[in-house]
């Protein structure tokens, strides 16, 4: 009994040990979406530039990405190649220009090149905070019912999109 | 990159000008609610600041969309609902209490008992019983100094 | 050349922590004292070595080399040079070579003053000293090395975060540091104890004067920097329960139940495997600080930069040193001779209890802290922890140990009588009810706590007066002679350790009245305000006098004069926004009015169009007592560690120390 007692502490030290080692891989600031599994909240937002803006109607048919970005957002630049090469495959993403003038928001796509089917201004941040973003870039994953499936946070890079984001999409398109 | 990174961190939790006087609602009852329920929520951008305390843009935007909740009508409840419905638990400085973090409401007094338990079986199996018992002597002298303690 | 000459420093530092490990340890085991001299030379030449590592970065700072990349990322030319030289502890680098040099300081320390030690004992505590240095000169070297170059050297450097120019940085990490990496050579002594096989009444003195210079540096450190955020961050909060805050409580509470803990084995020769784990475990949260601050796992306003790799490294030295210290308490403490008996009431008894509570206050600080971390990696969303969960959980666990706290010394060792207990507090007991109706009368029953609060510190300081009082009583009453003549001679006599108690208990109850105060009855007030007008708060009148500029040796800044009348008179406070254009970075320097009942704070924000200024406004009453009651601890632990007759080296005889030897 003495010997159980006093082997207590290292007990749940190695437990305490196991649970660092696996906290390493995870980032504190990436806190989980409440969203997930739930319809994509309703949202209508004026166009960043010329023709039509973004409704959360617009979700629906196929599995797509909705990527939220801004002009003034540094990170954003990173993935932004990536996202022209998917459009280019094919990949629906629509584009939510958050907190910036929509002014801004075309110039950058302008600039840049345009990888949305279409993108919504939201000025204001409203439909931001709807959302639950709390920093761009975040890339949410709709499905063909118009339900949030994933959410993921800060640039994607081609490890991303093959490993996670892809594999995704082609289930959603497959199954459910 | 990472360094400049926590630099901008950092920046955000700078002497923070957290709440703006444009901001206050005119009715006083009204923004002691905000300014309550703003100091328990955790502002989601910065290194553990409240709503109320930062100066990060989502912080005002959160403060001023509080506001306006309140002067819809909303009761405190609704109104931390309504944002923790978009950002989640992780929003609420005060964890809930539920089946998930019973163990980190009850720990605290988990270990008191548990520790409480071991002393007191500790003390009870160790009892000092062989102790003398003090001469007459020894016994008068004792009640002198005690009572010369006492006066 | 400094930087060469600090590399290769800190190279044979490496390499003599690596001799120092191994050889002392050999060399107690096979009795050989030429082996075990060696430990101790190798401590004192590690001490020289790892000196001029630091040394030689402080100079590279100093010199404005910046060809050292640490130098160029933390410095530039407008800094000042006190700033340009505490930038040496200013990032992860330089602050992990303050680690090891604190550590090389103990072990120099023990092999220095160790000359009564018995010599086998010594060995080992200076190998288990060199195993920890070894590895974390390890991680410097090859994870974090400061001395790592930028070819070709930049021209001038980053500035150092402006938030980190203050006299706060000169002394707050080396202070900190001193604290709780301090608390390795207990670690040390726990685990050659416990290779020994022999732990007793010796021992216990001679971890005593480490564990307390440990204690008094950790307790001003914390101190220190809770005055620093109330200054500088500019709405003058003085505690967060950030993360990092809560690294360096943990290992203070810990300490103080380690404190007494020892005083009882020392004493008595009780709590002899308890305190061997306290030892343990103080230093190891030590360590967790350390993974917390640097690995990523939380968020904190105090965390260095972000690097998953340091934190494996780091995770690996703790899982190694605690690991081994914890397996090897459970192999050989249960062999030991059990401590010596004592009845529940008594002061053995009081210090178990205290023990117990302290291990409760770590245990909530370390669950708050790190539960969100356990629930998302078992899976589930993500939860946070703030200052609502420590107030509900940590308080109720404080308050009962705090009115416990004055009972203690009152406590005779081995057993007592509980009426001749409650006879000598009699007056602390009488005098705090008496606050406590009072308080309730005048704040009325709605703020009970708070009266309580204030209750509960008063009765900690009459308490803690009531030991040299009820010394004096009894000693005046055997010699006979009158009061008033002997109250001085006897102040004088008294013995310093006593006086430290005192000190030591008073300055928690001034703390827990200062957080009471301040927590019940701060006042602010937000606004806009223009120059010439004229705002109330707690009874004291705000006038902004005039908005102009200023300037510092990198910065530029808009100031605020302001004069706040109160009952007490009157007054001139100046709060400035410095703009550092080296790095873009705005900070706000608030006026601070302090007072013995409170301070108020002044903190100005945007100067708005139409030339109105955003201005905060705070009463603080009696917040200076939380950080006055924080430094008479530390003055009390000072009173207690210069006693002589505690003193390591003091030609007193050791007690019984027939312990069987645990079984080789």
């Amino acid at each position: 009994m003495k010997r159980l007692l006093f082997l207590l502490p290292v007990a749940l030290f190695v437990a305490l040990i196991g649970a660092f080692t696996l906290s390493l891989r995870h980032d504190p600031s990436h806190i989980t979406s409440v969203l997930i599994d739930k319809p994509l909240p309703e949202f209508a937002l004026p166009a960043v530039r010329n023709s039509q803006g973004l409704t959360s109607a617009d979700f629906r048919g196929e599995p797509m990405l909705l990527n939220v970005f801004a002009s003034w957002c540094v990170s954003c630049r990173e993935e932004h190649g990536l996202l022209l090469d998917l459009k280019q495959k094919g990949v629906v993403i629509q584009g939510l220009d958050w907190k910036d003038e929509a002014a801004d928001g075309a110039r950058y796509l302008a600039e840049n090149g345009d990888p949305y089917i279409k993108a919504g201004n939201d000025v204001s941040g409203r439909a931001g905070i709807d959302l639950g973003v709390a920093g761009v870039p975040e890339t949410f994953v709709v499905d063909g019912k118009g339900r949030v499936r994933y959410k993921f946070i800060g640039p994607i890079d081609t490890e991303d999109w093959e490993h996670t984001l892809k594999p995704m999409l082609q289930r959603l398109r497959s199954g459910a | 990159m990472k360094t400049r990174l926590l630099l901008t961190f950092l920046l955000l939790a700078t002497p923070a000008f957290a709440v703006l006087p444009n901001e206050q609602l005119a009715d006083p009852r009204l923004e002691a609610r905000a300014r309550a329920i703003s100091a328990e929520l955790r502002c989601v951008v910065c290194q553990n600041q409240t709503i109320d305390d930062s100066d990060a843009e989502l912080a005002h935007d959160l403060r001023v969309l509080l506001r306006q909740r309140l002067k819809a009508g909303d009761t405190d409840q609704q109104a931390i609902a309504f944002i923790v419905n978009r950002y989640g638990d992780y929003v609420l400085l005060r964890p809930p209490f539920e089946p998930e973090t019973l163990l980190l409401w009850l720990g605290p007094l988990l270990v008191l008992l548990a520790g409480g338990t071991g002393l007191v079986f500790y003390l009870r199996r160790r009892r000092d019983g062989a102790v003398p018992a003090l001469t007459a002597d020894e016994q008068a002298r004792l009640d002198r100094l005690l009572k010369e303690d006492a006066a | 050349m400094a930087a060469e000459i600090g590399q290769l420093a800190l190279v044979l530092a490496f390499l003599l922590a690596i001799v120092q490990s191994l050889v002392p340890l050999w060399g107690a085991a096979r009795l050989e004292p030429a082996l075990m001299g060696l430990g101790r030379a190798a401590a004192l030449l590690q001490l020289l070595f790892v000196a001029t590592a630091f040394a030689s970065l402080a100079a590279g700072f100093m010199a404005k080399d910046y060809s050292i990349a640490l130098v160029a990322e933390h410095s530039n030319a407008a800094q000042p040079t006190i700033y340009r030289f505490a930038a040496t502890w200013g990032s992860h680098e330089g602050s992990m070579l303050l680690w090891v040099l604190i550590l090389a300081l103990q072990g120099a320390a023990v092999a220095l003053f160790g000359g009564r030690l018995r010599e086998t004992l010594q060995a080992r505590v200076l190998a288990v000293q060199g195993i920890i240095g070894a590895a974390f000169l390890g991680f410097s070297l090859f994870t974090s090395n400061p001395f790592l170059r930028l070819f070709p050297a930049p021209p001038d450097g980053t500035e150092l975060n402006p938030l980190l120019q203050d006299p706060g940085l000169v002394f707050h990490p080396p202070m900190l540091y001193l604290g709780y990496v301090g608390f390795s050579s207990a670690f040390s002594f726990a685990m050659a104890g416990l290779i020994e096989g022999q732990v007793d009444a010796g021992w216990a003195r001679w971890i005593r004067p480490f564990v307390l210079a440990s204690w008094i540096c950790l307790t001003t450190g914390i101190t220190m920097g809770s005055i620093w955020a109330y200054y500088t961050l500019g709405w003058g909060g003085w505690w967060f329960w950030d993360p990092v805050e809560n690294a360096s409580l943990m290992p203070w509470l810990m300490g103080t139940a380690l404190l007494h803990s020892s005083i009882a084995l020392e004493r008595r020769g009780a709590l002899v495997s308890w305190t061997i784990l306290l030892a343990i475990l103080t230093f190891s949260l030590s360590l967790v600080g350390t993974f917390l601050v640097r690995s990523g796992v939380l968020t904190s306003v105090h965390a260095f930069a972000v690097d998953p790799r340091r934190g494996i490294y780091i995770l690996g030295i703790i899982a190694l040193a605690t690991g081994s210290a914890l397996a090897l308490f459970a192999w050989r403490a249960p062999a030991m001779k059990s401590g010596a008996l004592f009845q529940p009431l008594s002061r053995e008894g009081g210090i178990a209890v205290n023990n117990l509570f302290l291990l409760a206050a770590t245990a909530t600080v370390f669950l708050g802290t790190f539960y969100p971390v356990f629930v998302e990696i078992a899976g589930g969303h993500s939860i946070s922890v703030g200052r609502p969960y420590y107030e509900l959980t940590f308080v109720p666990v404080v308050v009962p140990l705090l009115l416990l706290v004055s009972f203690g010394p009152m406590l005779n060792w081995k057993r007592n009588d509980s009426r001749e207990i409650l006879a000598r507090m009699r007056w602390p007991i009488i005098l705090a009810v008496l606050a406590l109706i009072l308080g309730i009368l005048a704040f009325g029953l709605h703020q009970i706590l708070a009266a309580c609060g204030l209750a509960l510190g008063l009765f900690l300081i009459l308490g803690a007066i009531a030991i040299p009082l009820g010394r004096w009583k009894v000693s005046s009453s055997l010699n006979n002679v009158s009061r008033g003549a002997d109250l001085m001679r006897f102040l004088r006599a008294m013995p310093l350790a006593v006086w430290g108690m005192t000190f030591a208990h008073a300055g928690l109850g001034v703390t827990a009245i200062g957080i009471t105060a301040v927590t019940a009855w701060q006042s602010s007030k937000v606004l806009d305000m223009k120059v010439g007008q004229t705002v109330d708060l707690a009874g004291a009148q705000y006038t902004l006098n005039s908005i102009g500029q200023a300037t510092g040796p990198n910065y530029q800044a808009v100031q605020a004069r302001f004069t706040v009348t109160s009952h007490s008179g009157s007054r001139v406070l100046v709060s400035e926004r410095r703009l550092f254009p080296a790095s873009q970075t705005t900070t706000t320097q608030a006026g601070i009015g302090t007072g013995l009942l409170g301070n108020v704070y002044i903190s100005i924000g945007e100067q708005s169009a139409d030339g109105g200024l955003v201005v905060r406004l705070w009463d603080h009453p009696l917040v200076d007592w939380i950080w006055a009651g924080g430094f008479l601890m530390a003055l009390g632990g000072a009173a207690s560690l210069s006693d002589r007759r505690f003193r390591v080296g003091a030609a007193r005889p050791v007690l019984r120390t027939a312990i069987v030897k645990a079984p080789a």
